[in-house]
This record gives structure tokens, C-alpha cells and sequence, in this order.
């Protein structure tokens, strides 16, 4: 039974994709660490539908699908970001720090 | 041997996600979360999640990661040389709350979500017609009709609006992007 390592291996990788916003200040790496959160939290889902039936699979379909709309508008945005300040970097980012 | 299988998927996982996020280039790192991803497509078929497993190379590892790739090439980054990984106390606290997140969500692996479910969902019985099977017989009811009718059946029936709405979001998400990412707004 894969049900309870895929848990542990979801939350190594979920602390993983946490670890990489709180240490990148790149913008585009810290897209890809909330990816590999996302992914993370794909795996526990498919894990717990072994268990508890097929809605688990449906709910990664739809994470999908948001990830999916969430890396383009996020991407655009940062598109804009760099067209304006000419980098990507988030010290370079700090308008609203007092 | 599945279990074997499973091992090397996770151990490769975990490297490529660790490499992911401690390269200084965003192409590498990118290259290693779609290694990532592909290890967590082998771990969906070991789960009998043939038909996500498939989405995830195609989706995943296919569509977004490009998308990626491209706006790294658009912006021609990585060439500058510096390192934007921060140093010191920040990395060190940093690795420690995440070790401490570790521990908590696997202390919570422990806690039953058997109940959870069943106050979640109490009118679902087992075999009912929506496509919701009870525990353990996800890998007999796939086997039954096949990968994809079984996670079709819920998607069409129980969750056909919600299935709807994300078609919305996804004309949503396209238009924003492209207004965002023009020169004049």
C-alpha cells in the first residue's frame, strides 16, 4: 500500500516548493516553487483517491486547471513587472515595503 | 517491486525539486522541476492514476513548463551572473520551518480522514451511479470499465458545473494575460 509514503513524499515536497519562496528572490523560481507546491498537494489528492474514490482525481483536474490560468496571468504580470523596472529580482519590487 | 519503482520515483523527485530550487539559472531549475514532474507521473500510474498521470506530462511538464521556459527566454534571464538565493540566517530559518512543516503534515497523515469523508459526503454510498467508489476498490473499478471512463463518470455527473466554471476561468485567465501582457493597455 503506496497511500502512506505518497503522503510523506507530498509533504517533503510541498516544505520543498516553501523553502524556495522563502530563500529565491528571483520572481520566475518563485513561481515554479508555488508549481511544486501545487504538484505537492496533487500527489496527497491522487494518494487519498486510492482510499476514498475517484473525486480525489476530478479535484487534480481542476488544480490543473487553475495552476494552468494562474501561470499565465502570473507570467503576464511579470512580463509587465520587468517591462517597468527592467528585472525580475524582488528587491527591486518594494513599493509597498514602509 | 512496485514498491521499489516507487522509492526511485520519490528519491528522484526529491532531488530534482531540492536542485529545482538551489540553481542559480532559472533554465536548469526549470528543467529540473519538469524532472520533477515527470517522477510524480510515474508515481500517479504506480496509483492507478493512469489518466492524471498523462495530464501531468501533458499539462505539466508540457504546456506550463514551456510557457516558463519562454518568458525566461523573452526576458533573456540568467545571463547577469549574480545569485538572487539568499544566504545566511534567511536559507537557515528558512530550511528549519520547513522541517517543522514537514513534521506537522506528517503528524496529521496520522489522523483518520475515514470519518472526515463520510461527514464530508453522507449521501454517498459505495457503487452508487456518480461514480464514487468505496475504499480499496478504486484499482478494481478502473480495471472494471477502463483509466478514463472511471474518472470521467464523477467529472460528468457530480462535478459537471464546477467543470464548467474552470472552462470560464480558463477565457478568463487567457484575455487577462493578454491584456496584461500588452505594450498599451
Amino acid at each position: 500500500m503506496l497511500l502512506g509514503p505518497s503522503l510523506v513524499l507530498s509533504a517533503i515536497l510541498f516544505a520543498i516548493g516553501v523553502i524556495g519562496v522563502m530563500i529565491r528572490r528571483n520572481a520566475i523560481v518563485l513561481f515554479m516553487c508555488v508549481e511544486l507546491m501545487l504538484n505537492a498537494v496533487n500527489l496527497s489528492f491522487v494518494a487519498l483517491s486510492t482510499a476514498h474514490g475517484f473525486g480525489g482525481q476530478v479535484m487534480v483536474f481542476f488544480v490543473m486547471t487553475v495552476a494552468a490560468a494562474e501561470a499565465a496571468v502570473g507570467l503576464a504580470i511579470i512580463l509587465a513587472i520587468f517591462r517597468h523596472t527592467r528585472s525580475v529580482d524582488l528587491k527591486n519590487i518594494n513599493l509597498l515595503q514602509g | 517491486m512496485t514498491e521499489i519503482v516507487f522509492y526511485v520515483l520519490a528519491i528522484s523527485a526529491v532531488l530534482s525539486a531540492i536542485l529545482c530550487i538551489t540553481q542559480k539559472n532559472p533554465v536548469p531549475s526549470a528543467l529540473w522541476l519538469v524532472s520533477t514532474m515527470f517522477a510524480l507521473a510515474g508515481i500517479y500510474v504506480l496509483l492507478h492514476a493512469q489518466f492524471i498521470a498523462a495530464m501531468q506530462v501533458l499539462v505539466y511538464a508540457g504546456a506550463v513548463m514551456v510557457l516558463f521556459l519562454f518568458v525566461i527566454m523573452l526576458l533573456n534571464l540568467g545571463r547577469d551572473g549574480g545569485s538572487d538565493i539568499k544566504k545566511g540566517p534567511v536559507a537557515l530559518v528558512a530550511t528549519f520551518l520547513g522541517a517543522a512543516l514537514v513534521a506537522a503534515l506528517v503528524a496529521v497523515r496520522g489522523t483518520s480522514v475515514a470519518g472526515l469523508a463520510d461527514r464530508l459526503n453522507p449521501g454517498v454510498v459505495a457503487g452508487s451511479p456518480l461514480g464514487v467508489v468505496a475504499g480499496g476498490d478504486v484499482q478494481s473499478a478502473a480495471s472494471f470499465t477502463n483509466a478514463i471512463g472511471a474518472v470521467a463518470a464523477p467529472m460528468f455527473q457530480t462535478y459537471l458545473v464546477p467543470f464548467e466554471i474552470t472552462s470560464v476561468l480558463l477565457l478568463a485567465a487567457a484575455v487577462g494575460a493578454v491584456v496584461l501582457a500588452k505594450r498599451k493597455l
